[in-house]
């Protein structure tokens, strides 16, 4: 799928017939136009979102998701799924909190160590599926009940300790630090920066074979691809961006027993939302990052309208349907 | 094909466990549809016009406050608010096991499912430990339901079938759907202590409980009645609807602010997370000025600090809990703020309480514990006493005596 619209020959009837298709392919322009149509509708009900300061306040709090969300495509594009990514952001914020209680100077060992600890996660999850071949529904899903658990019986149900405030730097200040003036998150910066890596990643061999794996994994195979290699580095890539979400996500709020509950659904669904196929084999990173800007924004506009925090999960449930409809219309037309 | 197979099958199981995740007991069947109004029309189904809000508790509670509590005023645990004495001699020295000791104790619990039950969990084992030591308790059997209502009924059916509990112990999930498996276990003949959360019934030798929740939120409201100028605005932030003790925690601040000059500009549910917290508390910044922040509880109160701090706001008056990391940062920021008590250290009761009604002596039917707030001027007391205890400690939990202390609590 492409981003640009290709305007080179017709009419400008048929450019306009072109446009009309792209909005509706349920791919990334669908999702692009819903983004828009979201932050519109919330400029109007709340004029003061548009200001300078209330945007870098939503990027601040979008970032994680975003980072997120670019993680589960890696694994959803290659025709797998990672649910294992919200019990993964819990858990590593629970350990950074519990073994630096504080203590400026464990900041970046502690930090060392939550890449290594994710990492493995990773590698597990994708040599678990790609060499026992556990479906990674099955494997995610138990790692998800493993680490939730796990960490339970590691802190005695609640967590402890304390983020030193080195840590928190990333996902709660910008620059210039001011507190209430005009910032740019660090978070932001985070997120972009991944955001280019992942566009790079994707146009490499490495991206463009993932997304075939995806696609096909026999024939991908037959044409010289190492097909449970590729899917393990996609996992490694999730868990590896997961734990980059749970420094920024720590960073922003701190430490509480519910960190990191229901991020891999807002994380699938921000990915399916953007137009990639769930199966695999198609959709951009572009599209998963507007995916993950349109949930985000989304949720805004239901804090604005007043609409309950307990219809929340239902509507979410329903976005995650409609946009699978979606992307399945417009494979059988 | 595969991958649409893989599709409906993960659109399944994402509705499956979307729509499991919102189906507990609640015994509300419609969800709150105006929150953010409570300010102008009071909303059927929470706050002071709701079934939750019952006039004759919420005047008894308020009136408890003022109460002096029967019992030692060093061991608060042990203390009762105008007690109705039951006698228990039938349960004395019956069941093979003799008065000598070496009684099975055993206690279905809940969940530990955050820090204000893993904390008071500590505070118990620790007490059972003293009592195992002087030989007054052999066993100590636990079921831990991980906030599962069926969980926890056959839990307690598996107490009642093995026989050989001495008492049982239980602090219930929720309040209707646990009563009757609570009184399947009275009709079993055993003593049964019921603590914290309510059943609806009255089969229990004591329910052991802290003044409440109308005290609780009562105490809040009117402490930002008082510390605010007329026409201030205040943020309500609750965990999650539903529950008895968090409803009326709001029905009592309902009522209070709809009484008082102040203007309620919102009241959201939070689920206690953190981050959630923060992003609600700066988008209401960025719509206009909030001057006081409720909560029915001090879960995540940090988060909501930090998003004045990071708005550039002034710090806003603030109603938060006994947990240590709410103290402090109201320490380190000199914020005008109250830590609400809902009395940690009740988790010693029911242990105590067991000892009491095998000893043949009088317990309280309802054992209703004092409940006090934490003020500005007990707040350097409680943190010079909790300096060692980690972030998400509660500084009333009531184990400084306990031979374990502070290891016990610091190293959790």
């Amino acid at each position: 799928m492409t981003l640009t619209a290709d305007t080179s020959r017709g009419t400008a009837r048929g450019t306009a017939r072109r446009w009309r298709e792209q909005l509706l392919s349920g791919g990334s322009w669908t999702v692009l136009a819903l983004l828009v149509l979201v932050l519109a509708v919330i400029v109007v009900i709340n004029p003061s979102f548009a200001e300078p300061v209330s945007l870098m306040a939503f990027a601040k709090k979008a970032a994680p998701l975003v980072v997120l969300a670019i993680g589960q495509y890696f694994v959803i594009v290659s025709g797998e799924f990672d649910l294992s990514v919200g019990s993964l952001v819990g858990a590593q914020v629970v350990i950074a909190a519990r073994l630096m209680d504080g203590d400026e100077a464990l900041t970046w060992p502690v930090v060392g160590l939550m890449l290594v600890f994710g990492l493995l996660v990773g590698l597990v999850n994708g040599l678990v599926t790609t060499l026992l071949r556990v479906p990674s529904f099955i494997t995610t899903l138990g790692m998800m009940l493993v680490l939730f658990g796990a960490i339970r019986l590691w802190t005695g149900g609640a967590p402890t300790g304390a983020l030193s405030e080195s840590f928190r730097v990333l996902g709660r200040k910008g620059f210039p630090d001011v507190p209430g003036q005009f910032q740019v998150p660090y978070a932001l910066l985070v997120a972009l920066v991944v955001v280019g890596l992942a566009v790079l990643l994707m146009r490499r061999p490495f991206g463009r074979t993932l997304v075939a794996v995806g696609d096909n994994a026999v024939a991908a195979a037959y044409s010289g691809a190492s097909v449970w290699w590729l899917r393990t580095r996609a996992f490694l890539l999730s868990s590896f961006l997961a734990t980059v979400a749970a420094v920024l996500i720590g960073g922003f709020a701190g430490v509480t027993a519910q960190v990191g509950q229901g991020l891999e659904f807002m994380a699938i669904t921000a990915v399916v939302l953007g137009g990639v196929a769930l199966g695999g084999g198609r959709g951009t990173v572009v599209a998963a990052m507007v995916g993950a800007l349109t949930l985000e924004a989304l949720f805004t506009l239901f804090n604005q309208l007043a609409l309950p925090s307990t219809v929340r999960p239902a509507v979410q449930g329903v976005i995650l349907i409609v946009a699978v409809a979606y992307a399945a219309r417009r494979r059988r037309t | 094909m595969r991958s649409t197979r893989a599709l409906l099958a993960s659109a399944a199981a994402g509705t499956l466990l979307l729509l499991t995740a919102c189906t507990t007991d609640t015994p509300t069947e419609e969800a709150p549809s105006t929150e953010t109004s409570a300010a102008q029309e009071a909303p059927a189904d929470s706050g002071a016009e709701s079934e939750w809000f019952v006039q004759a508790d919420y005047d008894r509670e308020l009136a408890q406050r003022d109460v002096e509590p029967e019992g030692p005023a060093d061991e608060p645990w042990l203390q009762a608010i105008e007690p109705e004495w039951v006698d228990t001699a039938d349960f004395a020295g019956e069941d093979g096991a003799g008065e000598s000791g070496d009684k099975t104790l055993c206690f279905s619990n809940a969940s530990v499912s955050n820090p204000w039950r893993v904390t008071g969990w500590i505070t118990m084992q620790q007490q059972v430990e003293v009592l195992q030591e002087e030989g007054v308790i052999g066993e100590f059997r636990v079921s831990d339901a991980a906030d599962d209502d069926n969980k926890q009924i056959s839990d307690i059916q598996a107490f009642v079938e093995a026989g050989d509990c001495d008492a049982i112990v239980i602090s219930p999930s929720t309040t209707a759907t646990l009563t009757p498996a609570v009184e399947a276990a009275c009709e079993s003949g055993k003593p049964v202590i019921v603590f914290d959360r309510g059943v609806n019934t009255d089969c229990m030798v004591t329910f052991i409980h802290p003044i409440g929740g109308y005290a609780y939120g009562a105490v809040g409201a009117e402490f930002l009645a008082e510390n605010l100028d007329p026409g201030s605005t205040v943020l309500a932030l609750r965990i999650l609807p539903g529950v008895d003790v968090l409803e009326h925690r709001w029905a009592a601040a309902d009522k209070i602010f709809s009484e008082s000059d102040l203007e309620v500009v919102g009241v959201e549910f939070t689920g206690g997370d953190g981050a959630k917290i923060k992003d609600l508390v700066t988008q209401y910044l960025q719509r206009g000025e909030v001057d006081g922040i409720w909560m029915d509880a001090g879960d995540g109160s940090v988060a909501a600090v930090e998003a004045f701090e990071d708005a550039g706001q002034p710090y806003p008056v603030f109603v938060g809990e006994d947990e240590m990391s709410f103290l402090r940062k109201w320490d380190e920021t000199g914020m005008t703020a109250i830590g609400n008590v809902y009395s940690n250290f009740q988790w010693r009761t029911p242990i105590l309480a067991a000892q009491k009604i095998w000893a043949g002596e009088e317990v309280p039917s309802e054992w209703v514990l004092p409940q006090a707030p934490v003020t500005d001027a007990d707040l350097a007391g409680f943190l010079e006493a909790n300096a060692d205890m980690p972030s998400l400690h509660y500084a009333k939990f009531g184990g400084e005596d306990l031979p374990g202390y502070p290891e016990a609590w610091t190293d959790r």
